[in-house]
């Protein structure tokens, strides 16, 4: 029996897996998968309009479930055609994420009129919005980095709310309650009321109410064409230019040109028209003959922004291949203290199944990007966490000791948690900056460092278990010990290689596109220190100079230096590198180079004093590294 | 005595100095980086790199407080280079460790030759203009320029510090010597307008030129990196017969202002250091894209005429992101733009550019066979473990 339940785990984790595949539930009628899949250009590329409402409500509220005044939890999609179709609904949403308490005061706002003590509604903020305004306008020409929390609250606040605003303007004026009708009547009346506008310019006689009825149009057209946000507007048939997408406003504008009411924005407006007033069979059949015609003409990206609907609903990034690494860690945490080898096994399965879904999602993100994995701060955390657990299935499958395991489900849980943060900024698909596009170095250079991560982080976290084990456990037996050495030191070895390669490489593409292989720029000598230290530790231990404990604290410093590296070197905000700024992640910074530092206080502790050496000191007190096959012949 | 020898040898060739002096280097690394917010990148450069000593002021003394880069690039140099020979044997066995540190020698040595050897410059060149000199973006010179031949400009051009030290200056091609009255580092300056009273304006000098109506008011050095010191000076000119009077000249008054003396015309002007070229550019195209709905660069380019005055060389090239001119020992780079028809090129001379490349090859060989040589041995050692057991 007990031979199956690695198998039983395995399965049940696969279907776990495979439950996440299915759409969500919808009991309402309203086809909203098909909404969600409508493509728009946003930032630079064409994505479904689920994105949109996802990356938004990320942004502005750190999650993407909405949560009705009624109670009702409704999908970012529902959300998204409330705020574009009934916005007085979607302004009662609460979704603005409000922390900072003298903004909540500033706004006349206590944290427990909001949704989870943090989120408020727009309705809420709109009484003090011009107070809000005029103190982003005092923080906004404050330098970004020397700001103030509270400065930081209101810029980022007023971003949000303007972002939301935009969003409203992008199909249908948000002040309207029948655009449809009005946009018929407005092409019924335009001929006259053209004629109307030149015979006033002209000093006769004119319809006065015809004249209105345009200019007022006219005038709405204006205010949506620029505040509006979303390119949900294709290019014209037969303009083949990509960029020529234009949001609602911009392409109504044209109507004075054309005499034609634009059939997109039509479209639009009769969908707002079908979600104002919940007709769901209205709404379904203009939804269909509006997709209809965009799949006949844009069959080819429209593949990938349904791939990305699928991909935004698996989030294989988020929680289930969390809890799969969070799972792993348990069971082979207690693959310890209780039935080694079937623990083991079941954590090392689950750990391939989490890999194997991010491993899914990742090379979706790069089919979708049509670029090498690691782009931006956020695939470098998805790829380090993904480096990482496979160098842990490799010495899961050599130990078979639980150790990969652990390891492997804490570095996974860890980088896919940083990088669910990284998220909150915006779209992670994000266009490259023209001084980073070339595919050939990111494939080449971007991801052997992003490995070197990977490496020195694994390493690090062994040297945890190690300690971790060896002072506060009696499970640290001299072979468990010995294989950990042996791990940490063969990690090294390969952090070595790809750093140093990665570095190197690094130094290749500054030298063809700038003229200087070396320029001393943050980013450049974070990755330097991490070589640096790789080889510390590498030549301390062949020179004798740290044993097996001095090695595991080396290898927990090698946490320090590589986080620094990869966000600390970001947070200067100076170089030729710096496309990754962020400010609030520096508190979690230290916080962890902090706990390192403890835990290397931890383990420098005395021998004696370590509950695996204390009881047994005479089997496993740590013997004396043998030399390593590289070492120096003994003088 | 031959024990000494040998305890010196030790010293020099012992992995406990390696050690040390790599930890040294993460130090001196991790502190350059950090004072890149204050100093910028170029100075920091100065300081900790291309030094032997970190000097810090205190008080007015500058001391040393941390050994700089060649120092330690320096002792690990030695200390690698003599390891190597006192007891490395070439065996296959140790083949890559031999390989690696062989590439590393070749990357100090490269890095120091950079340090001494490269150059910066930048090159603004707007839609149809045409410039045969770069710019420093560093430094800046005083030019006194001798028109009086309509063919022929003749400068005398005056590096910065000369001006900073205060030295007063005698050239054989001008008939009179050049006296600094004043020099600020970075300054602003500022029409004078009588109804309002400048604060913190240096004193007035000057007799003659635009000077006289504009103010200068010093400000701090900056070193942020998009951002640059312009320096202004009072300089006054003395020939046999006393004084011709003083000039204001700053970097950003960018025309030069004229005047006559013993009947021969001169120009007078702080500018970038410039470095003039056997060949001219001209910039026939400035094409800058962004991603549509965004503010993103895409790609930015410049189509660029390269002519060489004998016309051995008259063709055209295209420069941008990730693909520059390579020419002459030059690499000119796409760096940045300015308004939509301005190019500024990076412009680069490395005579040491090749040494990283063999470096790399080396390293990255003798890691690789290293690493190879001890999965190959970790795997037959498995294999074997059991059937031993």
């Amino acid at each position: 029996m007990k031979k199956f339940i690695p198998l039983i785990v395995l399965a049940l984790g696969a279907l776990y897996l495979a439950s996440t595949l299915r759409p969500a539930s919808n009991d309402t009628g309203f086809d909203f998968a098909s909404f969600g899949r409508l493509p728009v250009l946003k930032n630079g590329r064409i994505k479904p309009m689920d994105t949109v409402a996802r990356t938004a409500l990320l942004m502005t509220q750190g999650r993407q479930r909405v949560v009705t005044p009624e109670g009702r939890t409704i999908t970012p999609v529902e959300w998204l055609l409330d705020t574009l179709f009934r916005p007085e609904i979607a302004d009662t949403y609460k979704t603005f994420e409000v922390v900072h308490p003298d903004l909540l005061s500033l706004l006349g706002l206590t944290p427990e009129v909001g949704d989870g003590k943090k989120r408020f509604s727009i309705q809420q903020i709109s009484p003090k919005l011009a107070e809000l305004q005029r103190q982003a306008e005092l923080a906004e020409p404050v330098d970004a980095s020397v700001r103030t929390p509270f400065q930081k609250a209101v810029v980022a606040l007023m971003q949000h709310v303007v972002y939301y605003q935009r969003i409203k303007y992008s199909l249908v004026p948000p002040d309207s309650t029948n655009f449809l009708t009005e946009l018929t009547q407005f092409q019924a009346g335009l001929p006259a009321g053209v004629a109307a506008v030149r015979a006033q310019q002209a000093g006769q006689t004119f319809d006065q109410a015809a004249a209105t009825m345009v200019l007022n149009m006219a005038r709405r057209f204006d205010m949506m064409s620029s505040a509006g946000s979303l390119l949900a507007v294709p290019p014209d048939v037969g303009n083949t230019d990509p960029t020529a997408w234009r949001t609602s406003g911009e392409a109504l504008l044209t109507t004075f040109q054309t005499g034609t009411i634009n059939p997109n924005s039509l479209a639009y407006a009769g969908l707002a028209h079908a979600w104002r007033g919940q007709q769901t069979e209205q709404f379904n059949t203009i939804l269909r003959l509006y997709t209809d015609q965009m799949r006949s003409r844009f069959a080819e990206p429209l593949v990938k922004s349904d791939a990305e609907v699928r991909f935004n609903q698996a989030a294989p990034f988020g929680t289930p291949s969390m809890s799969l690494y969070v799972l792993a860690f348990l069971l082979a945490v207690f693959s310890w203290l209780r039935w080694p080898q079937t623990l083991a096994k079941s954590a090392f399965y689950l750990l391939a199944l989490a890999w194997v879904a991010t491993t899914a999602g990742i090379a979706t993100r790069m089919w979708l990007e049509g670029r090498p994995p690691v782009t931006n701060l956020y695939s470098s955390a998805l790829f380090v966490g993904w480096g990482s657990v496979v160098l842990c299935l490799v010495l899961e499958a050599i130990y078979k000791n639980g150790v990969g395991s652990v390891s492997g489900g804490l570095i996974g849980f860890c980088t896919l948690l940083i990088a669910h943060h990284l998220s909150l900024t915006g779209d992670t698909l994000e266009m490259m900056r023209a001084v980073l596009d070339s595919n050939f170095w990111l494939a080449t250079h971007v991801v052997v460092v992003t490995i070197g991560y990977s490496a020195t982080y694994l390493a690090g976290f062994l040297a945890l278990v190690y300690v971790f084990r060896g002072v506060f456990t009696r499970s640290l037996d001299k072979e468990t010990a010995d294989a950990l050495t042996r791990m940490v030191y063969g990690i090294v070895c390969f952090a070595t290689l790809f750093s140093l390669v990665g570095t190197i490489l690094g130094g290749i593409w500054a030298d063809q596109s700038w003229g200087r292989f070396w320029g001393w720029d943050p980013k450049e000598n974070g990755a330097l220190i991490i070589v640096i230290w790789n080889a510390v530790i590498l030549h301390a231990r062949w020179g004798g100079l740290v044993k097996q404990r001095g090695l595991m604290n080396l290898a927990i410093g090698g946490n320090i230096v590589t986080s620094w590296s990869w966000f600390g070197t970001n947070m200067l905000g100076v170089g030729l590198h710096s496309y990754g700024f962020m400010d609030s992640a520096f508190f979690w910074l230290s916080a962890f180079v902090v706990s390192q530092l403890a835990i290397i206080a931890v383990a420098s502790l005395p021998l004696e004093k370590w509950r695996s050496f204390a009881d047994n000191r005479h089997a496993a007190t740590p013997q004396p590294l043998r030399p390593a096959p590289s070492a120096e012949p003994a003088k | 005595m031959r024990e000494i020898w040998m305890q010196f040898v030790k010293f020099f060739v012992s992995l406990r100095l390696t050690v040390v002096l790599l930890v040294l280097s993460i130090i001196l690394v991790f502190a350059a980086t950090l004072d890149q917010v204050n100093l910028g990148i170029w100075a920091v450069q100065e300081k900790y790199f291309r030094t032997f000593f970190v000097l810090w002021d205190i008080g007015n003394v500058p001391v040393p407080v941390f050994p700089g880069g060649y120092f330690i690039g320096g002792l690990l140099l030695i200390n690698l280079v003599a390891s190597h020979i006192y007891r490395f044997k070439l065996t296959w066995k140790k083949s890559g460790i031999f390989l690696t540190h062989f590439g590393l020698i070749f990357l100090l040595v490269g890095e120091l030759l950079t340090g001494l050897w490269q150059e910066d410059f930048q090159m603004r060149i707007a839609e149809g203009e045409t410039k045969s000199y770069s710019e420093s973006y560093l430094f800046n010179e005083l030019a006194i320029i001798e028109a009086t031949d309509p063919q022929w400009d003749d400068v005398v051009a005056i590096p910065e510090k000369q001006l900073a030290r205060g030295d007063e200056i005698q050239h054989a091609k001008l008939p009179f010597r050049v006296v600094v009255r004043a020099y600020y580092p970075n300054a602003a300056l500022q029409m004078i307008d009588p109804q309002v009273v400048p604060v913190r304006a240096a004193p007035q000098l000057a007799t003659q030129g635009l000077g006289s109506q504009i103010s200068v008011t010093p400000l701090a050095m900056t070193y942020k990196q998009n951002e640059r010191n312009l320096p202004a000076a009072y300089i006054e000119l003395l020939g046999p017969q006393g004084s011709l009077g003083t000039w204001m000249v700053s970097s950003m008054l960018t025309t030069p202002q004229s005047f006559e003396y013993l009947g021969r015309t001169f120009r007078l002007s702080m500018r970038f250091e410039r470095e003039y070229k056997p060949y001219s550019l001209t910039l026939l195209d400035f094409s800058h894209d962004r991603y549509p709905g965004t503010e993103i660069p895409k790609n930015f380019s410049s189509r660029i005429q390269l002519k060489t005055p004998n016309g051995a060389e008259d063709r055209e090239v295209l420069i941008y992101m990730n693909n520059p001119l390579r020419h002459d020992g030059m690499t000119f780079y796409q760096a940045a733009f300015e308004g939509e028809t301005t190019t500024i090129l990076q412009v680069v001379r490395n005579p040491s550019w090749l040494l990283p490349y063999v470096s790399c090859l080396l390293m990255t060989l003798g890691l690789t066979v290293q690493f190879c040589i001890h999965l190959f041995g970790f795997i037959a050692k498995r294999r074997s473990a059991p059937s031993a057991a």
